[in-house]
């Protein structure tokens, strides 16, 4: 079974992005995710803000200390949303951040997030927003997340519970993969195709017109 | 007991177990593949799993083609990066038995275009893919919805996802639309209403006369935008539009197996019992052709329109968030919209880039002349050779347009279609975000006819003006 980084608990800077809707145009712009991982992403994380034209370093709070190291990040409303593109989590990940905490998350940024060991925390506006001040005021500011206890702990003593799926608690715990826990199903997987195939046998017709042709085409690749 | 609604009786068909916490796993009819998630394949091999039905999954490539000289094949793109990618969906397909729909292939384009068009999706499917956009092809009403890369791998390896059950929204448009007010305007309308997080959790049936009177085109634009309201999913009960459009697909079921599976898909539409957990309305006469002013999707107006005050937006949030998109966009609160100067135009990607769409803009821009460069660019070949054998090539050409091969192109720029920095571009595409378009690039999102007034009035215009 293959491993995902294991969560359990964490403690870091947190680091106030606290804009509405950030995106992942925004969270790494569509001309990394072509780049193997081996390139390292975490330069490509808020590319756009953290970097003039000429590649020179621009004022953005991530480029500046201590906020350079943070491991968590707090934002608005509505964080990840817009499109599929898991280069937005890497890019975070090797940025260094581990947990990204907002009010709510675009629903495959969320999804993403799980699969990748990379914690996302719900939390109240209200909560959101005096967090975000207090970052702002206390920079270097300190934020602890227990998955277990599905708690944080804030800079200001207050711990707030946040709510996660409990099979994916379980898993982001030890550390598991979707595949290895699917493949624990399989009876039941070929069990359902047989039955899917026979009420709708149509939808797994080999087209021979559709695989043949496209065989035979050349892509000028070897 | 109350029905069920076409979301619930696809869910149902195709839930293999239930677990703690709630998540379904989920059989998956069909996967859809561009040139992104590269990173499945390689993980794939890393850990030495077999893609377990090759024959469920068909690969398009779109992002990284380039839409002019292309009788070189992928040796012919300058760009090393996007070769690679190119190359590499291509080399992957091959190793692992999936249908490529690449760079040379004669049916090649869009995958939210080429699949539907192909007869690739219908009703009753769990469908997912690798790009966000895949909600488009719930317009068959089939469950359409993007996955990441590592979800791409799940579906590779196993034909099956672990979900959540989102919550069933539903929105309906009744109505008469006007002329030249599209899906496009409708979907923009619907956004602006919801707003760009209002679809969080949930997937949106889209009901009522509009929607019902719309074709299978506009349908796909309303479905595709979906997510742009943050929703999982877009669809819409099948219907005899639907099922005419299908019976004229080269891959769509053939003889018995059409009967058979026409029988199933009457079976589908939503009982008129079934509940929602939330429904939504909007008056399909009221409305007129819309245009983005900001920087997310709900930032939309229309055409007659004036920008907004920000502190026209009760929520601080909004308030906060439009000023910062003026600021970008470069826009001044009051100004009208049809006051805003324009540096370019893009007829094409996943939204608005089918037969119909340049049907659309050729009937507008016959005898016109283009002030700012415009670019069409068909989402698939099938398209374009559809729209060459009409002649539409040949008046979007005699009004200066720029006549391309099918891709993402300009949507994205991945290929290296870029609106340059400080331009602002009147685009068909469906993501207005910062940079999206190239960096410092500013969009405007609009109909095929809005863009071609755009095109040869050199604003931001409505259709209405030049037809
Ligand atoms: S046209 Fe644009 S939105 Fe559609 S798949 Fe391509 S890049 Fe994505």
């Amino acid at each position: 079974m293959s491993a995902v980084a294991a969560f359990t608990t964490f403690t870091a800077v947190a680091a106030p992005v606290f804009q509405a809707n950030v995106d992942t145009d925004k969270l790494i712009p569509h001309k990394f995710l072509r780049k193997p991982l081996s390139a390292g992403y975490r330069n490509f994380l808020f590319y756009d803000q953290r970097f003039a034209e000429d590649g020179s370093e621009k004022d953005f709070i991530l480029n500046r200390a201590p906020f350079d190291k943070a491991g968590i990040l707090l934002s608005g409303r509505n964080f990840g949303c817009g499109s599929t593109r898991e280069g937005a989590i890497y890019a975070l990940q090797d940025f260094g951040i581990r947990c990204v905490i907002a009010p709510s998350f675009g629903d495959i940024f969320y999804a993403n997030c799980l699969q990748n060991g990379l914690l996302p925390v719900v939390i109240g506006d209200a909560q959101a927003e005096k967090l975000n001040a207090h970052l702002e005021a206390h920079p270097g500011a300190q934020v602890s997340v227990d998955l277990a206890a599905q708690t944080v702990t804030l800079p200001y003593g207050e711990t707030l519970r946040f709510e996660i799926d409990a099979q994916r608690k379980e898993q982001l715990l030890k550390g598991l993969d979707d595949i290895g826990i699917t493949q624990q199903y399989s009876t039941q997987i070929d069990q359902f195709e047989a039955a899917h195939k026979k009420r709708q046998p149509w939808l797994f017709r080999a087209q021979p017109e559709l695989t043949d042709t496209r065989a035979t085409l050349k892509e000028g690749v070897s | 007991m109350s029905g069920k609604t076409l979301f619930e009786k696809i869910w149902d068909s195709h839930m293999i177990a239930e677990r703690e916490g709630g998540e379904a796993l989920l059989y998956v009819d069909r996967n859809l593949l561009h040139e992104g998630p590269f990173y499945a394949f390689d993980a794939l091999k890393r850990e030495g799993r077999q893609v377990h039905r090759p024959l469920q999954t068909i690969a398009f490539s779109d992002h990284y083609v380039p839409t002019t000289a292309r009788a070189m094949g992928s040796a012919g793109i300058k760009d090393g990066e996007a070769r690679v990618m190119v190359e590499q969906l291509a080399r992957n397909s091959r190793a692992t038995g999936i249908v490529h729909f690449g760079l040379q292939d004669e049916e090649q384009g869009i995958m939210h275009v080429a699949g539907a068009e192909l007869g690739l999706c219908e009703p009753g499917m769990l469908m997912g893919g690798a790009d966000s956009h895949t909600s488009t092809n719930g317009a068959f009403g089939l469950f359409g919805f993007g996955v990441g890369a590592s979800q791409v791998k799940h579906i590779l390896a196993t034909q099956t996802l672990w979900f959540s059950k989102p919550k069933n929204m539903r929105v309906t448009v009744d109505g008469t639309l006007g002329p030249l007010v599209s899906g496009k305007d409708l979907i923009l309308a619907i956004i602006a209403q919801i707003g760009i997080d209002g679809g969080i959790g949930h997937v949106i049936e889209y009901a009522g006369s509009a929607i019902r009177a719309l074709s299978m085109e506009g349908r796909m634009t309303v479905c595709n935008m979906t997510i742009e309201a943050g929703a999982r999913s877009g669809m819409i009960c099948p219907d005899q539009t639907t099922y005419d459009y299908l019976g004229n697909t080269r891959y769509g079921p053939k003889g018995d197996d059409w009967k058979a599976a026409l029988a199933y898909w009457k079976t589908l539409p939503t009982d008129a019992d079934a509940r929602f957990d939330r429904e939504v309305r909007l008056d399909g006469n009221a409305l007129e052709p819309m245009v983005t002013w900001g920087t997310n999707q709900d930032e939309a107006i229309g055409i007659s329109g004036r920008v907004p005050e920000p502190a026209s937006f009760a929520d601080p949030a909004r308030r906060e968030r439009a000023a910062e998109a003026q600021a970008y966009m470069q826009i001044k609160p009051g100004t009208a919209m049809r006051d805003i100067a324009v540096d370019r135009v893009f007829i094409g990607s996943c939204t608005n880039a089918r037969i119909e769409d340049l049907r659309i803009a050729a009937k507008l821009a016959q005898g016109q002349k283009a002030r700012v460069p415009t670019i069409v660019v068909p989402g698939s070949m099938t398209v374009k050779r559809a729209a060459e054998s009409e002649g539409l090539h040949e008046i979007f050409l005699a009004a200066g347009f720029e006549w391309r091969d099918a891709g993402c192109s300009m949507c994205t720029g991945s290929n290296g279609d870029k609106v340059p920095s400080g331009e602002r571009c009147a685009s068909t595409s469906n993501r207005n975000f910062e940079g999206r378009q190239g960096r410092g690039s500013m969009t405007h999102l609009v109909s095929p006819a809005s863009a071609v007034a755009a095109a040869v009035t050199g604003r931001l215009a409505d259709a209405r003006e030049i037809a």
